[in-house]
């Protein structure tokens, strides 16, 4: 039971209480302030350029009807002209001269008017700019950042699933010399945000060659405190017997953790290969730090690096950006469940 | 590995499942940790340390080097001190805001309402999006002739430049940090919440106690544990805030929104020389910070545990 119906029981229990109306007003304007803005980035990508400099900004991509009229190679914008009697009609504009504009009606395409360029507005009409998102894989880096981003973030949760998953199992099945150390060392690491060793880091990578290479980004965060526990937490509730019996039948170590304790340990491999993918897909600083080479770059720092130049292009930003969400938009829509419980249970992202 | 197995015998093979892990730890956690002192310690601008001269604790006196530490227009290393009292008041703000809005968010979700799944998912799914995606949306939004602008003009008023005036330019910092976090807070709250036992709001029920009396005598108190992890947590990752406020307005206008992480990285990569020494004591200033923030939430989690 809680607050809600306590009250509402009470006082009335079939009406509604105060509280009750202002929850759901809080909820709603929550609704509004975090999926409007998101809603407001994707209608917006699908705005022209020239849709994207008005002010104030139109709620739906629109962008100007334009006709065919027989006589012209080119496709002519439409216009909503009012004459001088008064009456509006709508014409096609041929070209401009100064303040005035040379028209002519669509269906009767053999006679030109003149029209005071004050005098015509613009035919809207709603309209997907999909070419923001085809330009940009056609013409920037973007397919070799989105290329570089997949890599890292499936390599480097596979080894993050490999080797987190072997030192929960030795740190869960056995009791072996050392064994606190090694959880010590464990917990100090989470203590230790790569913002502090950023320097010391990229020295070891310099050392190591790696430099502009997506490995430099895939290994320093290939081990996590994070992984360890959760995995070691699951394994923990495994029946011993199970492990006890396969060793009776001689088998080996690797493949009581291979072909045993993995598979049991899926809902939790599940949960970290989430959490790998959020992290991975993600990350800003370090990349940002080790990358310096336009061919290396991450989605993130690709943006990052999009938005800074001095003439923002963004009706193809906006499009990469969307395009950037769109993975983790869809891991949560399908896996939202397991990335609640995963967090509740560890109090960790 | 069978094979391996038999060559070291089975009691050995707990450290070779463990031996990948620690390799991977001591190369990018522990060696660097090493190696920051000795960067801290050092001076020039080689990167290997081998070629770096001693220079005892020069980097630090450097940083600290101020004529009044309240004003850092009088300290030699100015930035660095900008990046503390903006990384101190964006901490200050920012906290207060997430614990009150994920505290209030958790409360109303936790009552009895319909659609509380999609609430849920409403107020969590900001936290899934990566930095450079909400800066990049929030930007779009602030921008000169952005929708809030447009909204303001169509109410009459006139346009504000919102992410180059200084105190706007902290008050959105601190904003859009709030709304991509506190879903992440907020459900932890939650699961604190659904912990409380039922029976113990039947008997206040039972009492007739008013609404609010059962909130400040009885929820709050049982929460505390929670509401202390939440403080502590939100605390130690906006000391470390970089990422977000980086893209939104890349620190400044000027240095007013400039943080210490960032001063950190532009000092060891972005800037004309390269620091690496400086940026290593800065480091180890704020990891210091750090770790007794990490000893309080691990006190504090060890009380609510036992």
């Amino acid at each position: 039971m809680n607050f809600a119906h306590l009250v509402t029981a009470r006082r009335n229990p079939k009406g509604w209480h105060w509280t009750d109306i202002a929850a759901y007003a809080y909820l709603l304007l929550g609704v509004l302030l975090m999926f409007g803005p998101v809603l407001w980035l994707i209608l917006s990508s699908f705005k022209t350029q020239a849709s994207l400099l008005e002010f104030p900004p139109s709620l739906l991509p629109m962008s100007q009807k334009e006709i065919t009229v027989p006589g012209y190679p080119q496709p002519l914008p439409l216009f909503t002209v009012t004459m001088e009697d008064g009456t509006t009609r709508e014409l096609a504009q041929v070209r401009r001269v100064g303040i005035q504009a040379q028209m002519i009606d669509p269906a009767n395409s053999g006679r030109q008017l003149r029209v005071p360029i004050d005098k015509r507005v613009p035919v809207r009409q709603f309209a997907l700019a999909t070419e923001n998102y085809t330009e940009p894989l056609e013409r920037f880096a973007f397919p070799q950042f989105l290329a570089n981003s997949v890599f890292v973030t499936v390599v480097a949760t596979l080894i993050t699933l490999l080797i987190n998953s072997m030192a929960a199992y030795a740190l869960s099945i056995y009791e072996f010399k050392g064994k606190n150390a090694a959880m010590l060392m464990v917990i100090g690491t989470l203590m230790i945000p790569i913002t502090i060793i950023l320097v010391p880091v990229y020295l070891v990578v310099t050392k190591l060659g790696l430099v502009n290479s997506l490995w430099a980004v895939i290994l320093p965060g290939a081990a996590t405190p994070t992984g360890v526990f959760l995995l070691r937490q699951y394994m923990l509730t495994l029946p011993r017997d199970l492990i006890e019996a396969a060793r009776m039948d001689k088998a080996s170590e690797w493949q009581i953790y291979w072909r045993i304790v993995m598979p049991l340990t899926l809902p939790a491999l599940a949960v970290l290969t989430i959490f790998s993918i959020m992290w991975r897909w993600n990350e800003f600083l370090w990349p940002l730090a080790v990358l310096t080479k336009t061919e290396s770059y991450t989605l993130q720092i690709g943006l990052n690096a999009f938005q800074g130049e001095l003439q923002t292009q963004w009706q193809y930003l906006l499009a990469m950006t969307v395009m950037t969400l769109t993975p983790v938009a869809i891991v949560f829509v399908f896996l939202q469940r397991f990335i609640t419980t995963g967090i509740a249970n560890t109090g960790m992202k | 590995m069978t094979g391996l197995q038999r060559l070291i015998g089975e009691r050995r093979m707990p450290y070779v499942f463990l031996l990948p892990n620690l390799v991977f730890f001591g190369l990018f956690v522990f060696v660097p940790i090493a190696i920051n002192f000795v960067y801290s310690v050092t001076g020039g601008p080689a990167l290997f340390p081998s070629e770096r001269p001693y220079v005892a604790a020069d980097q630090y006196s450097y940083l600290f080097d101020c004529g009044s530490y309240v004003d850092p227009n009088t300290c030699r290393e100015d930035h660095f001190w900008r990046g503390v009292y903006n990384t101190l008041f964006f901490s200050l703000f920012q906290v207060l805001a997430m614990v009150g809005l994920s505290l209030l968010t958790a409360v109303v979700l936790n009552m009895k309402i319909r659609g509380r799944g999609f609430f849920r998912a409403v107020y969590f799914f900001p936290v899934l999006l990566s930095p450079v995606v909400v800066a990049l949306i929030w930007k779009w939004i602030l921008q000169r002739d952005g929708l809030l602008n447009a909204a303001i003009t169509g109410f009459g008023g006139d346009r504000i430049l919102f992410l180059t005036e200084p105190g706007w330019a902290m008050f959105w910092a601190i904003f859009v940090s709030v709304w991509a976090h506190m879903g992440f807070y907020t459900l932890i709250l939650l699961a604190g919440l659904q912990a409380i036992p039922s029976d113990i709001y039947e008997a206040a029920e039972m009492d007739a106690t008013p609404r609010w009396r059962v909130f400040w005598r009885l929820t709050l108190p049982l929460l505390w544990p929670n509401l202390i992890v939440v403080i502590v947590l939100s605390l130690i990752r906006a000391v470390q805030t970089f990422d977000e406020v980086f893209v939104l307005t890349g620190g400044g206008p000027g240095t007013s929104t400039l943080m210490v992480v960032q001063y950190i990285y532009e000092t060891a990569f972005s800037n004309q020389v390269q620091n690496f020494g400086l940026a290593a004591a800065a480091s180890v200033v704020l990891g210091i910070v750090l770790f007794a923030l990490t000893l309080a939430q691990l006190a504090f989690t060890q009380r609510k545990s036992s």
